[in-house]
Parts: structure tokens; sequence; C-alpha cells
């Protein structure tokens, strides 16, 4: 017989209602509700700590086919394999065709499982594509997944309007030691909601890797470091303002003139914001694993992996210094910064990916090769080489939240 | 070097001031290669593709020159390309078009392995280098490097992807080795071979020497490697410009584990078991093969993924337009083909805009919100002796593709769409005790042992994966659909069922049929479809329509690309077109192919042009009817009652056109029709009076038209009175049939009884009928277009075989060459009679029978269908005349044109459609030509006279080689006539060496051939093929005539072997004695002319060497 079914509804405010069944935890959610046309990724997705506070819908119909892995195991620079932060940051997610039963080998609990356990509302049998739709047109929209259990309703809340970034960042540095202790360089991240991809990219190219919260004066250690890193993370850039004002510093203060500067995703708009630009909120985001960018230095096309609703608007970029480095081809819309004579850059796509293709992966390399060509001058001018003296072996070795 | 200037990106692209696409200079005319004729591994794909490079070259103003023979298709048009040859897609024929023509430019990647190994082969013999022919796209190199296995295996070692470890072998003994050293099992795959041809498993070493003999047939050289059975099987699409831009537009999954070859495989878009990681291992890992062989354009990449960790081989890359990227296309929306010939003229990627949306670039990738399910179609029950296992050799002759926002919904979809008779997934009591053997090695029918394991034996999923490699998730899909048969089964009256649980089994794609059968299964109940869907709709359940826009509703899309699904709430669009309904054919099968979509696609655009709006329901990937620019709007859609009527209610249609998709769409004119649908054309009362075999024979009666004597069938005894009047042969058959299914010649009283039982078996509901079998008279086809019971148009083609062949396997000749002008107005007179009697409007089609046995001669007519034929582009492509442009204009009553007779014309030329047979791909089958058709394709040349166009149509068949002399010819078969004497003279005139395998052949041909000709025994090692190939290397026999009486009885019979193995060793053969004889005329007017030509250090051309509009003074179509 058919499994005894507790329904849900999927609202969305001033907008359409869904019926639908839970598959999740037996609590109502609310939350800015927005979409990806990603095909696979589930898991990725919603421990990225950039989707945190959002009810996330799934355009690809059939979902949790191939399970959830473990959330325990660690690779060997102690990051989780299998997951882009600990926990879920989503809210709750909505899909059309729920897999019931999964089959994969690095599967050890279903997705209704993983949900239930970590809080998360979940709705399955839902028009997803209409829903698009009516984002599509409507733009952003608050929803809520209402779970029949008997309580009022959640009110609709706005998580854009909070800083969301504090919420995910780790509350004290930890210390990732890269290429089994052979590592070449070492590189400070500033930590909006790093995944932890972004953290092994850098860890596998040979790089000691300290993560900061994302308000830590690392002004103050930066001389210490080959290259700074600002990682993505949630919600709107215009309230990250202690980030800002770090990158403003990093960008003026001459004596970082020549210290390599990669920033992805929220990291990319808070380094245009600390230059003068400003940012954008886009009607309903890019979230996709698909979408072209053009590298407008050489013509090529990279196809990307994007999570945002924000953008920078190109235009206010100031004359000198910034340059548009990427364009999204489908919109428009800027994809990216590049210095004209600095070594920085960054990109509102993910190259890390995870989930999404890989083809920009390029990117890290390029950091490195500037990390490299830095390594070359401080060594060539021994006097104003700052030694490295972050006390990295006393600080926790995992995120800390 | 490469022809394109640049291989750096610009971003041209993006700043549209700038736009300044680079692309190849010194190109306005383009030869493009076409596949040929329809064959297993090779089919309709290749229309599609080749269609829409035409269209993407059209655009760029360039002129295109075509070479195909199969006149059947879309592209071979002028509404497409410039120039047509139906000539042989050979390289020695292309050559002659090279001279000719002088194209600055080739394309070779759209006509298939055929197209490809030209290419390679006109490479070598400096074809394109004296001629300065430019290749576009991706460059023979790469070609050459993707299609030679050591090269491949070295070029990917260089990027360290990899491969499945492969042996090259020349020599048995060498393969053996080889064996040894990867371990069995192994595979045996043949180099150069389309669709995995002479490809196979073996698990020990008698297995082996077996199969490497075979393979070492086919192919100089042959490759060894480790089987990875059980493996997950993924496909990519990749594509890639000159300058390195790089997508994926598709990912693929098998159903069916590694082991069965992906064209045989059932299918899933997206890939559904694969994490992000696995996924994108293989994308990243697809992209640099790509990049790093160069290719400019499509190409697909095969992979072998292990099912419990991260570990992966690439089994195949195809740099070239395949089966697989027509599936793609259809399953994204993205029309890579027509991408595909953009890019080899030299735009890249960002440069063209996405065709679907419009609003955004070619260059991203496109993502499903649905899901697409594929299952091959076979038609092996029609071959004897044929061996019936799927594995690394393609045996399928189609495939259906279906679109469901659930797997549930889209594999029930599918399957009802390969064949009717399906109700959906579903078990089948035929395997008994053998079930566990046929879910363990896969035959066509495994998913039925699927359905029957896991819905009636209790398997778990878990014994079934077990078994099969099966992915558990699918299993775990199917056990969903196993759990709603319980519910629905427990429901024991329409009343009983509720709104909810309907709406679940609509929603897991169940059927009103299946769900009817289901209430009915418990009770007595006869619960009706009809009584389901008004059920349904009372509830007010009926599907929505969503599109298909490459970027699931990210951005709004003008796109007419539609599916139905009960997974929804909401329809993509709206209903005022009022569009009309064109049904298409559906699935290819043997005796309905690509020439009922050239039926479909020019009904569609004679529509347009009349200014309706048309909407095309089908299901075929391979077609050009299912292209998004065809019609107004699109369903991929099953073409069953229930979702016709349900789209033709949704669009308030204004008609539908149910007599251009061949007996498909027929089948369900007539219940359509009660309900409701306005159909246009014959009424379908009508064309059911013609399809019941009763109703048809009263009616010639009444009409003063003859017919071979016949009775409707009701008892045994009342056969073998009639059979017994009459005397046999008889033929019997059942109403309702295609392609001769079911249908049978007896010989005896003994045979009869026998097969009546089968018959009768196969269609209850329709009587069989016994109508006399006249032998050795000639067989006419009459193709013809009616409006309100008047002829307007009409062609009469002969056939070169007598009546007894079927007519989708005979030789057609068009204008016929034998008969009288007094024949001919004999024969229109009876098609007026037949159009009044029916009150036709629109396209049928009669074979009659021309008999001469008695006085004077007699015309009766053995068969007659109201709808489009298969020889109907045939003839409207001879004549030039559109028939189904008349059609369409009958159909609306608009335009019609005045009739006119075309058959008392002269005609300066004589073109002949001669079949395709695929028995290569088919081990063991029979190639026997009977009353069961058995061709998958048809060819079609132009000629002064009837012996040069059937020379060049013989030539144009796939893998013809002409024998010459002095090479040797075996003959065999049947002696008690004088056809294989009357060749046998002919061809030993000529210098060709006479060989037989009996004392009693060379007595009989003795009387035949010039005394100066030895007629030589050679002994025949039946049962060793490899001793048999040295045998025919050693006689150098080059063709063999094999003048089949009768089916073989046993593997044994020495006329089966030699038929069979002039199949396996790729030789010409002649098994009809008709066709045997015309071949062997053609060789004594033609050979000489041949030597000389071939022996010339000039590039002579042959005098069949002209165009389509050269040979018929005209450009129609």
């Amino acid at each position: 017989m058919a499994p005894q079914f507790v329904k849900a509804t999927f609202q969305i405010e001033n907008g359409p209602s869904h019926e639908g069944i839970s598959f999740g935890a037996q609590q109502s959610a609310a939350g800015e509700a927005v979409f990806t046309t990603s095909l696979v990724g589930y898991p990725e997705s919603m421990t990225d700590p950039s989707y945190k506070g959002q009810i996330l819908v799934f355009t690809q119909p059939l979902i949790g086919n191939y399970g959830v892995p473990s959330g325990e195991i660690r690779d060997e620079f102690n990051l989780l394999k299998y997951y882009e932060s600990p926990s879920v940051h989503v809210v709750g997610i909505v899909v059309a065709e729920y897999a019931w039963k999964y089959s994969h080998w690095t599967a050890v609990q279903s997705l209704s499982e993983w949900c239930i356990k970590e809080g998360v509302a979940a709705i399955t049998g839902v028009d997803t594509r209409s829903v698009v739709q009516y984002l599509r047109e409507q733009g952003s929209s608050l929803g809520r997944i209402v779970v029949d259990d008997g309580k009022p309703a959640p009110a609709y809340v706005d998580t854009m309007k909070e800083r969301l970034v504090a919420k995910v960042s780790t509350k004290q540095p930890y210390y990732i030691s890269g290429a089994n202790g052979a590592a070449t360089a070492n590189i400070a991240v500033i930590d909006c909601g790093v995944k932890e991809n972004i953290v092994r990219c850098l860890a596998e190219r040979g790089a000691n890797v300290t993560v900061f919260p994302h308000d830590y004066p690392v002004q103050d250690v930066a001389q210490q470091f080959d290259g700074v890193f600002i990682s993505n993370g949630p919600g709107d850039p215009s309230l990250c303002t202690p980030t800002v004002e770090v990158l403003k510093v990093l960008l003026q203060d001459p004596k970082f003139e020549r210290l390599p500067i990669f920033g992805i995703c929220m990291g990319h708009q808070l380094l245009a914001i600390a230059a003068g630009a400003s940012a954008i909120k886009m009607k309903y985001g890019n979230r996709a694993h698909n979408i072209p960018a053009l590298d407008l230095t050489t013509g090529q096309c990279h196809i990307t992996s994007q999570n945002h609703g924000y953008a920078i608007d190109a235009d206010t970029l100031p004359e000198n210094g910034f340059k548009p480095y990427f364009v999204n081809l489908n919109d428009g819309s800027n994809e990216g910064i590049i210095h004209t004579s600095k070594p920085i850059f960054s990109t509102q796509f993910h190259p890390e990916a995870k989930g999404g293709p890989m083809d920009s992966a390029v990117l890290f390399d390029k950091f490195f090769d500037n990390i490299a060509a830095y390594q070359k001058v401080k060594s060539s001018s021994a006097k104003t080489t700052v030694a490295f003296e972050v006390p990295v072996q006393t600080m926790a070795t995992e995120r800390v939240l | 070097m490469s022809i394109y200037e640049s291989t750096v990106p610009t971003t041209s692209a993006f700043n549209t001031a700038d736009y300044k696409p680079q692309l190849v200079k010194g190109v306005e005319s383009v030869l493009v290669i076409g596949s040929g004729g329809l064959s297993i591994g090779q089919a309709g794909e290749f229309d599609y593709s080749g269609s829409q490079a035409i269209k993407a070259l059209k655009e760029a103003n360039k002129r295109t020159i075509l070479i195909n023979p199969n006149i059947a298709t879309n592209q071979t048009s002028h509404a497409l390309a410039d120039e047509i040859y139906y000539l042989p897609v050979t390289p020695e024929y292309i050559t002659y078009i090279i001279e000719r023509e002088r194209p600055d430019a080739i394309l070779l990647t759209f006509g298939g392995q055929t197209g490809l190994n030209c290419g390679v082969a006109l490479d070598k013999m400096g074809v394109l280098e004296k001629y300065n022919v430019k290749v576009l796209g991706t460059p023979i190199k790469t070609l050459e490097t993707s299609e030679d296995r050591d090269l491949f295996a070295q070029a990917l070692k260089e990027i360290n992807i990899p491969t499945a470890e492969s042996f090259a072998c020349e020599t048995i003994d060498d393969a053996l080795i080889a064996a040894e050293r990867v371990g069995y099992p192994v595979i045996v795959r043949s180099a150069y071979a389309l669709g995995g041809l002479g490809s196979g498993f073996a698990n020990n070493e008698l297995e082996m020497k077996q199969l490497a003999a075979q393979a070492l047939s086919l192919s100089p050289q042959i490759l060894v490697e480790k089987s990875l059975k059980g493996w997950k099987e993924v496909e990519y699409e990749v594509v890639r410009d000159r300058v390195g831009n790089c997508i994926t537009v598709c990912n693929m999954e098998n159903f069916d584990p590694l082991g069965v070859h992906t064209g045989d495989s059932i299918v899933f878009a997206p890939s559904q078991t694969l994490s992000d990681e696995e996924f994108h291992m293989l994308r990243t890992a697809a992209i640099k093969i790509i990049r790093h062989l160069g290719v400019v354009g499509e190409c697909n990449v095969q992979y072998a993924l292990q099912p419990d960790g991260l570990d992966y081989r690439v089994i195949e890359v195809n740099a070239r337009l395949s089966r697989s990227s027509a599936l793609a296309s259809k399953a994204t929306g993205y029309p890579l083909a027509y991408t595909a010939a953009k890019i080899a003229l030299g735009y890249t990627l960002p440069e063209l805009p996405n065709p679907v949306t419009k609003t955004t670039v070619a260059n991203f990738e496109p993502s499903l919100d649905y899901i697409v399910a594929k299952i091959p179609r076979w038609d092996l029950a029609k071959f004897q002796h044929v061996n019936r296992n799927v594995g690394s050799a393609m045996k399928s002759v189609g495939e259906v593709m279906a679109i469901g926002r659930n797997f549930e919904e889209a594999f029930q979809k599918a399957i009802r769409q390969i064949d009717p008779s399906f109700l959906g997934f579903q078990g089948s009591d035929e395997f008994g005790d053998d079930l566990d053997e046929v879910l363990a090695n896969p035959t066509d029918r495994r998913w039925l042992a699927l359905g029957q394991a896991l819905i009636y034996e209790g398997y778990s999923v878990e014994k079934v994966h077990e078994l099969s490699k099966v992915d558990a998730w699918f299993l775990h899909k199917c056990m969903n659909m196993v759990e709603m048969y319980k519910e629905l089964d427990a429901v024991n009256s329409l009343e009983a069922l509720d709104k909810e649980l309907l709406m679940r089994a609509k929603k897991m794609g169940f059927s009103d049929k299946q769900i009817a059968i289901s209430i009915n299964k418990n009770t007595e109940g006869k619960v009706q479809e009809l009584d389901v869907r008004k059920y349904r709709k009372s509830f007010g359940i009926t599907p929505f329509v969503k599109k298909i826009d490459t970027l699931a509703a990210e951005f709004p899309a003008n796109t007419n690309y539609l599916y139905t699904t009960y997974n929804a709430t909401k329809n993509d669009v709206e209903f005022d077109d009022k569009g009309m309904l064109v049904l298409g054919s559906g699935v290819y099968r043997i005796g309905s192919s690509v020439e009922f979509d050239w039926c479909a696609v020019n009904t569609a655009r004679a529509l347009r042009e009349s200014g309706k709006k048309t909407v095309m329901i089908n299901y075929n990937p391979e077609t050009v009817s299912t292209d998004f620019d065809e019609v107004d709007r699109l369903y991929f859609e099953e073409l069953s009652f229930e979702r016709v009527m349900d789209i033709y209610e949704l669009e308030n249609s204004e008609g539908c056109i149910i007599s251009v998709g061949g007996q498909l769409p027929q089948n369900i004119a007539l219940k359509l029709q009660d309900d409701g649908a306005k159909i246009l054309g014959t009424n379908p009362i009508d064309i059911d009076r013609a399809e019941n075999r009763h109703k048809f024979s009263s009616i010639l009666d009444s009409i003063g038209v003859d017919q071979p004597e016949w009775s409707e069938l009701s008892s045994v005894v009342e056969a073998e009175e009639f059979s017994n009047r009459v005397g046999y042969p008889v033929l019997i058959r059942p109403s309702y049939v295609l392609s001769g299914a079911a249908m049978s010649v007896v010989n005896s009283e003994d045979e009869l009884l026998t097969k009546l039982t089968n018959a009768s078996d196969v269609s209850p509901d329709h009587p069989v009928v016994i109508s006399k079998f006249i032998e050795g008279a000639q067989e006419i086809d009459v193709d013809a277009v009616a409006y309100n019971g008047e002829v307007l148009v009409h062609a009469i083609s002969e056939h070169v075989e007598n009546a007894g062949v079927h007519s989708g396997d005979a030789t057609l000749i068009l204008p016929p060459q034998s008969l009288s002008q007094e024949i001919k107005d004999r024969l229109y007179d009876i098609a007026k009679k037949v159009a009044k009697a029916w009150k036709i409007t629109g396209p049928y089609n009669m074979q009659i029978i021309k008999d001469d046995r008695n006085e004077g001669t007699t015309l009766k007519v053995i068969e007659c269908n109201i709808r489009a034929s298969r020889s109907f582009p045939f003839v409207s492509k001879v004549l030039g005349c559109n028939f189904i442009d008349a059609a369409v204009k009958a159909f609306i009553g608009e335009d019609v044109p005045k009739p006119v007779n075309l058959m008392d014309q002269k005609y300066p030329y004589v073109a002949t459609k001669v079949p395709q047979f695929s028995f290569t791909r088919l081990a063991g089958a029979d190639p026997f030509l009977g009353v069961e058709m058995a061709s998958t394709g048809e060819v079609a040349s132009f000629g002064k006279d009837a012996l040069e166009s059937y020379w060049t149509a013989m030539q144009s068949t796939m893998n013809f080689n002409v024998p010459l002399p002095p090479s040797g010819i075996l003959f065999g078969g049947d002696l008690s006539k004088d056809y294989l004497g009357q060749v046998s003279g002919l061809v030993a005139g000529l210098g060709f060496k006479v060989y037989v395998t009996s004392e009693a052949t060379k007595a009989y041909l003795e009387k035949f051939v010039p005394s100066d000709c030895a007629v030589v025994i050679i002994e025949f090692p039946k049962n060793d093929k490899r001793k048999l190939r040295e045998l025919f290397q050693h006689y150098d026999i080059k063709a063999v005539f094999n003048l089949a009486a009768k089916r073989a009885e046993s593997l044994e019979d020495v006329d089966y072997v030699m038929r069979r193995n002039a199949i396996d060793f790729a030789l010409p053969l002649f098994n009809e004695p008709l066709t045997a004889l015309l071949f062997a005329k053609a060789l004594t007017q033609k050979v000489g002319e041949k030597l000389k030509i071939l022996e010339s250090t000039d590039v002579i051309v042959p005098p069949e060497v002209l165009t389509w509009h050269e040979w018929i003074g005209q450009r129609p179509m």
C-alpha cells in the first residue's frame, strides 16, 4: 500500500500556493525562495553556506536519486569529503519528484532522513517549472513551506535583511596544512561562508591555508601571507561592511601593492565594492551549472557554476584600476573584475565547482601564478619580507561555529 | 594545416559592434555526404542531421551539393539542397561528383560511419588534395585517430584518460594471445565498423576462436579488450568550436549496464544515478578528450563507469554526428547538427545564438527539467535462425523517445510507443524457467522479463539487480509501478476508483486502457478505455502541456517544442491556434520508416504554405518531422488514441490528418472520429472498408475489379475446402497488417493447420482471410491521390520480382518498362474505380498482380491501403510531382489540382528503387525473401534505361562491391527452373570463374555456360567459418548467386550456409531469380565500361553520374 504521507504546502508571498507531500522535517520553514537549474549536486548545494536561510527550488524534477553521502568523512586536508560545510544551510527544499528509494555507493542515508535530522523542510510533488516561471516573472520572492503539523504557518521572512555572513563565517581562525606538509605558500582566506572545496583547491595546489573570520583585521597580518582570498557567502553584500573595510586597506595601502588577491562570488562583490563599485539585487539571481561566462581578456568562454542573487554593476567600476574580467553571455551581467596593474581579480561564478563544471578551475592556477611571482619579488628584496609568524599551530583545524 | 585561419578566440561575440565571425575563406559550394539506405546501425538520424546541416549552410548562402541515394529522405529535396545526386556513397562515385562539381569544401560528419569512412578513403587516395577540397569541421586526422583503436588509445594515454586495455590483432592466433593477456571475459571489436558490427563477447578460448574468425572476416583488424560487463554506461555529447570553446550538450545514462550496445540499450537523459562528482569527472574528461583530439563540431564520448567507485574507462569516441547526438538533440531541444555545421563554417559558440530561446547564446549547456526515456525497437521475430541476444553488436531497427516529469511517466510512454500492443510497464509469461537467464543475458525482451520478475514472480529489487546489474534506482522506480498495479487491481469497478488514486496512476504514466484492464482483472467487469477516459475527465484530470526550452524555464523562450504530463498544475502554452494535427509515423521499424517521415514533413509544409497552422505529433528522435522548425507546434508524444485525442481537445484542433504516417495513425482513425475528432481526407469508415478484408473483397467484387479468389475463414474445415478448391499455395492473413506480419504462404494442408493457429493468435478481433496465392506473375504498385473519389494523380511502378516477394522488399521500376499503354490504361481505370468506390480523398496505394496464366491478361488487386505508402517519395521524386502536396490540397479542398494522367507521358529516364537489407547485422538470419518484409531501407538511382538505373541502384546499397572479371562467382540454389542457368551463361561469358558446390549444380550449369568455361566444384566446409573464409579468398569469390526456392529448414542446409556466408563475408548476394537475371544483364552492359574507367589514370565520369534535376529536367520539391 501507499505510504501514509504528510501533506505540505509551498506558498509564495502574494503568489501561488502549491500542494505537495512533506519528506523532510516535521516543521514549517520560511525564507527567500530561489531556484537552481543544476542537474546534480543537491548535497553540495544544500551545504553551501551561500544558501543560508533560503528555500531552494530544484528545476531538475528527480531529486534524492543518489541519497546523501557521509558528512563525517574527511580528506587528507581534514576537509569534508562530500559536504561543502558541516551543516545544511537552506531552510527548505522544493522538488517535483522525490526519490523515496536511493541507490549509490557513497550514500549513507536518504535525502529525507538527512532533512529530518537537519531540521530542513522539504516538499515534493510541486510543479517546480511553474514556480520558476513565477519567480522569473515576479523576481525574487519570499516563500514558506508549511508542513501540516497543526501549528500556525510561520511568517514570511526576508533573510536578505539579515547579516547572514556573520552567521556562517568561522568564529575563530583555523588552519589547513596543504600539500601534505610540502606547501610552498601561505594564503589567508577571509571567510564569508567558504565552501570546503575552495579551501581544498588552494591546499591541493600547495598552500597552507589560514581561514579568518569575515571581520578579522586581516590587514594586520596580510603582509605575512603570499596571497589573500575572499570567499563566497550568503546575503546582501552591502551588509558586509567589516570585510569591505579590510579590503579597502588591502587595495589602498601601498605596502599591499603586489599582494595577490582573488575573490569568488561574495568575495568578488566585496572586492568590487571596496574598489568603489556598487552592487545591485538581481531580479531572480543566477543559480545554475550551465552559465556561459566570457573571458574578456582572451575571448574564451567557460561554462560556470553560479549561485548569487546580487551582482556588481560593471558601469560603476572606477575608471582607473579595475576592468570587467568576465561577462555573462546570457544576461550580460558582470562575472568578474581584474586589476589592470595589480595581481588582483575576482569572479562572480564558482571556479571551485562542487557542484558544477570544473572548466574555470584554471583561475586557481592563475592565482598561484600570481603568488609565485609575488614570492619571487619578495625573495629578491629580502628587507621588505615579513616573516610568517601567525600562530597557526595553535589554531583550530576546522571551522569554528 | 588547419583550414581555420585562427584558433584564438576573440571577444567579438560579446561586443556586437565588433561582431566579425572569421569564417573559412573561399567556400562557396559544399559537398555534403549522406549516409545512404537505412540499415541497422545507420538509420533515420542521418536524415535529420544532414537536413539540419544543409539548413545551416543555406543560411550562410552556400551552394550545397548532396550525394545520397536514399530517395525517401527529406534531405534529398530541393527545398534543402541545391543539387542532389542519387548515387552510391562510395569514394569512387564521390570522386566523379567532385570531378564534375569542383566543390570548395566537403562535409563528412553528417553521413554516419559511411560518410566518415568515405572521407578517410578520399583523403588517402589523394582526391581531396588533388581537387583542393577543404574538409569542413573536424579534420581528417582527428577522424582517423578516433576510428583507429590503437591511435585512439595512444592519444588518450597522452592526456591520462583511461581506455579499456586493448590489443589490435590481425590474426586469430594473435587474438587468442591478446585474450589470454587481458583475461576472459573479453570483448572483440572491429576497427572501422559502424554500430559495433562484428563485435562480441567471448568467455573462453573456444568462443574467442569463433568470434575472432567472424570479426576478421569483416575487418582487417580487430581489438581485444577486457570486458567491463556490469559497469554503468554513460555518454556525453560534446561540442567544440575552432577556438576551443567546449560544451557538453547532454549526458545520458543507459538503463542496461555495459555489455549491451548503446544503440540496443534503454537510455535515460540526463543521467539519474550519478552524483555531482561522477557527472563532472566524466564531463571534464570528455572536454579534455575533444580538445586533445581537435574536434571541430560535434563528438560523442562513451564511458564505462565503475558502479561502486570512481574508476572509469572511455569505450568509444565518435567524432561525428551519431544516433546518440540525434537523441541528445531531441532530448534537449539543442539543434546539435545545425550548430555543428555552423561551427564547421568557422563560427564560434559564443557567436551563435541559442536558436530555441533566441535571446541567449549557443555557448551554454541545456538544463532539463524533465526526464527522457529512449527504448530501441527490434524486429528480430521477422527473421529465421536469428540470435535474439543483444550484446555488443547492434540489432535494433529504430528507437522511440518519451518525455515525462518522472521516470515512470517517461518509461511507460516509451514502452507503449515501441508497440501499441504493450500497455506500459508489464510482464510476459513467455520466459518460463528461462527468466533468470534472460535477466542475466539480455535479449530484446529483457524489459518484459524484468516486468515479469517484479510484477508476477515476486522477485526483490536486490535479486533482479543481482541478475541483471541494472542499477537499483531504476528497479525501485519500477517497483512504484508494481505497487500501483496492486492498488489498481484491488479496485473492482470504475465507481470504486477514487480521484486520488486515479490521479496518482496518471502521474505514473498509466494509460486509460491500462487502468481499465487492471480494474477488470479480478472481476467480470468490462470497463473500457473510453469509460476510464470519461470518468477521469469528469474529475477534470487531463494532461498539462510543457515546453522543452533548453533552460528549464530560467529564461522566457518562445519555443513550440512540447510534451504532455500529469505531473504539473499549469500549461506553458495557450491554445488559440486551432492547428491541424498531423500524425507522424512513430518508431522506424521494418515496413515503416523514413518514407513516412518524408510524407509527414511534406504534409506539414504544404499545410503551412496554404496558411494553415500545423501541429505535429510524433515520438521518433530520428526524424525531421520532430525538428522544431518544421511545424507551428510539435508534440513529442505518443500516437495512441488517448494522447492524440487529449491533444486534439486541448488544441481545439480544426482537423486531424491520419493518412500520411503509415499504418500506426491509421489504426486509431476510426476511434478518433467516433470520439468527435474531424478526420481530414477519406472517411475512416471507408478506410475501414479497405482494411477489413471481407468488406474489401466484397466491394471489389461489386465494382467489377478482379482479385485472386478469396474467402473469409470462420472454421478450419471451410479453410481446407476452400484451399483444396483453388489449389495450393494459398495466402492466409489477418486484417490490419503492415509489412506482412503474420501473413504467410501455405503450400499444403498440413501447413495450413499449423499456420492457421498462429494467424488466429495474432488478431482474434479480425477474422482471417484466405486467398489464392498466384505464383510466377508480375506485381505492380499503383500510388495515387484522389479528391472526392476522383483520381488526381497516379503512378504505376512495376516490380522486378514476381508476386510473393513482399512489396517492401521488391525492386521497383518507374516509369514501367514492360507494360503496354493498354495495361497502363486498365490500371488507371482500376485506380479510378477504387477511388470512387471508397470515396477517397487523399493518398492511397494498391498492389496489383498481372496474371497472364490464362488467356488474356487479368489485373488482380491484392492489396489496397487508403493512406500514403512507402513509395510516395519515390514516385513523387521520379515523376517530379509531389503526391503529398496534391493530397494536402485534396484534404483541405483548396487549390485542388486538375486530374492529370502522368502515366501516358514519355520520360527520357528510368529510376529503380532497390531494398537495403541489414542481414549483416542479424547473425544467423537466413537472407531469404518472402511475404514477410525483411529490408530496413531503400535506395534509388536514375539511369537512361532500366539496366543502368538498376546497376547504379545496386551499387548504392551498402558495401556493395561490383564483382569484376576474372574473379570467381559461386552458384547454388534452385535448379528446377532456368534462371540460375541463364545467369551463369551471362556472367561466364564475361570472363568470371564459375564455382558450385555439388555435382548436380555442375551438371545443370554446364548446359548454359559456354563450352570453354569450366564449372568447378569446391569442397564446402559448412561448419568452419575460418576455412570457409580461406576458401572464398582462395577462389577469389566476389559474388554469390543462390536462388532460394524456400527458407532453409536447418542450419546445415548448404544453400543457407552459402547465402549466410555471402552476407558474413560482405559479398553481393543474389537470392531471387529475376533480380539476379537483371543484374547479370546489367553486368554485361556495364562491366566493360566500369573496367575501362577503373583502369584509366584520368578520372572518367560514367554516364549515370547526373544530378536529379539533370535527369528529370526540373527542380521540384
